[in-house]
């Protein structure tokens, strides 16, 4: 059972529809027990990265989750869950972060040509980096993908397993053992969305690069 | 490379898809829910939904079929038509639309795209509006584009985005339901003037007018239509194909 985790940070609705239309065995959250039990879990997001973290504080899921993906449990954030993922971000002011990916989060503005429109959004090719990873499994590169996001994950080359370019490469997925993010939205992504997802249901260990 | 997105738009009346011709004499055409699946699954790269019911009973069906939609299609899902409220926004964001379109709600009351971009973001908000030239101006109509609000275009459209609308739809009256091509000069005017993206909505006859509209104008980010796909005048598979060799990205 997949346990996406309910931390009162934006809608799971399509995000959990997306998952029974794979077939996937889900459950949507924010119970430790039920987390403890799942076999893997997706973390969501949308909004600003210090609401959010300090929502997961709240609900005592900080050294939770932290604890679930040191056990060796996949995880994957998606979106602002990916970014929760890294040591820090720096949307309005400094904030914490999960720090189970290395690595900090800036503002696209710093790295991208003026003439592009913030936020980064719509449907983007990925390009693969440091080879290809289980998760892509059922996709190819170039395959398109949905962005929304006005942040991205820098200084963490290490991880990054596919990236967009949008006037400067930006990272579009990472993955460290079993901690994996998308900057993307699988659930808004189609056919290909659907296939990641399926890939990160398939995902046992052992099948890591 | 960000691709320009093909946006077919379903006017939802009672539960079933219609769309008139410079917006009366409307016709029915099929099912929301089988017509999402279908261009979901023939390249669309999203779908904006119009509510243009006018009791409760119809705005019930409504949220209903989206709710269905959003089960079945997973490509990002734009919701306008009787947005007037917060109260509004919840309501079609629950069931599972990614963003919200205003706009007479906008017109009257301007908070309104202030208030949603605070609540849920600048990506979520989109304007729409309906011009038609009156005098050699361009000027905002209301009510699905019978009310001149005496609004000047471009002044609205800054004002709006400078309030957190992160996209704008500009469907132009003059050009809509004449199949002569998109209105390259309003659109031109629109995307000189702010910095968010730009969908450009009627006019749209045939595969051609979109190549020329991406051509002339590469800061418009989207093409949008509804008649011409829903009686397969247009195939976006097509569409795509030739967008593809004219160069433009195209997410295939």
């Amino acid at each position: 059972m997949i346990a996406i985790i309910d931390y009162g940070v934006g809608n799971l609705f399509s995000l959990k529809s997306s998952f029974s239309h794979i077939g996937a065995d889900i459950v949507v959250t924010s119970d430790k027990k039920v987390i403890d039990n799942a076999e893997k879990i997706i973390l969501p997001g949308v909004g600003a990265f210090s609401d959010a973290a300090q929502k997961l504080r709240d609900m005592e899921l900080e050294k939770f989750l932290k604890e679930q993906a040191e056990k060796g449990k996949y995880i994957m954030g998606i979106c602002l869950g990916m970014q929760l993922l890294f040591d820090k971000s720096f949307e309005y002011g400094e904030h914490k972060g999960l720090s189970l990916i290395e690595g900090e989060i800036r503002p696209i503005s710093d790295v991208i040509p003026k003439e592009y429109k913030i936020p980064h959004m719509g449907w983007n090719p990925l390009v693969f980096e440091n080879g290809k990873h289980p998760l892509f499994k059922y996709i190819n590169e170039g395959d398109c993908v949905y962005f929304v996001h006005s942040y991205y994950g820098a200084n963490c080359s290490k991880s990054v397993i596919a990236t967009a370019e949008y006037g400067e490469k930006l990272t579009a997925a990472v993955a460290r053992e079993n901690v994996l993010g998308c900057q993307f939205h699988p659930e808004k992504s189609g056919e290909v969305g659907m296939n990641i997802l399926k890939a990160f249901c398939e995902l046992k260990e052992g099948t890591l690069c | 490379m960000i691709t320009k997105r093909i946006i077919p738009c379903l006017d939802v009346r009672d539960g079933r898809v219609v769309k008139g011709i410079n917006f009366e004499g409307l016709k029915d055409v099929s099912s929301p829910v089988e017509l999402a699946k279908y261009y979901s699954a023939n390249g669309a790269d999203e779908l904006v939904f119009y509510d243009i019911t006018a009791s409760s009973d119809g705005r019930k069906i409504f949220t209903e079929i989206l709710t269905e939609t959003a089960k079945n299609v997973f490509i990002p899902m734009t919701v306008g038509g009787g947005i007037n409220t917060i109260d509004d926004f919840d309501r079609v964001l629950n069931c599972g639309a990614d963003k919200v379109s205003v706009n007479s709600g906008a017109i009257r009351n301007p908070d309104l795209i202030g208030e949603a971009a605070k609540l849920y973001g600048d990506q979520c908000v989109v304007l729409s509006v309906d011009i038609k030239r009156v005098d050699g101006v361009f000027r905002v109509f209301a009510k699905g584009g019978r009310e001149d609000t005496g609004l000047e275009a471009i002044e609205w459209i800054k004002r709006c985005v400078g309030n957190g609308a992160g996209e704008v739809v500009v469907n132009s009256i003059d050009t809509d339901g004449v199949k002569g091509g998109f209105d390259i000069e309003m659109l031109d005017k629109v995307c000189n003037a702010v910095s968010v993206p730009v969908i450009a909505s009627g006019g749209a006859g045939k595969i051609s007018d979109f190549i020329t509209l991406f051509n002339t104008l590469p800061k418009v980010d989207a093409g949008l239509a509804a008649s011409i796909f829903h009686f397969g005048e247009v195939k976006i598979s097509d569409l795509k194909n030739e967008m593809k060799k004219n160069n433009i990205p195209t997410r295939m």
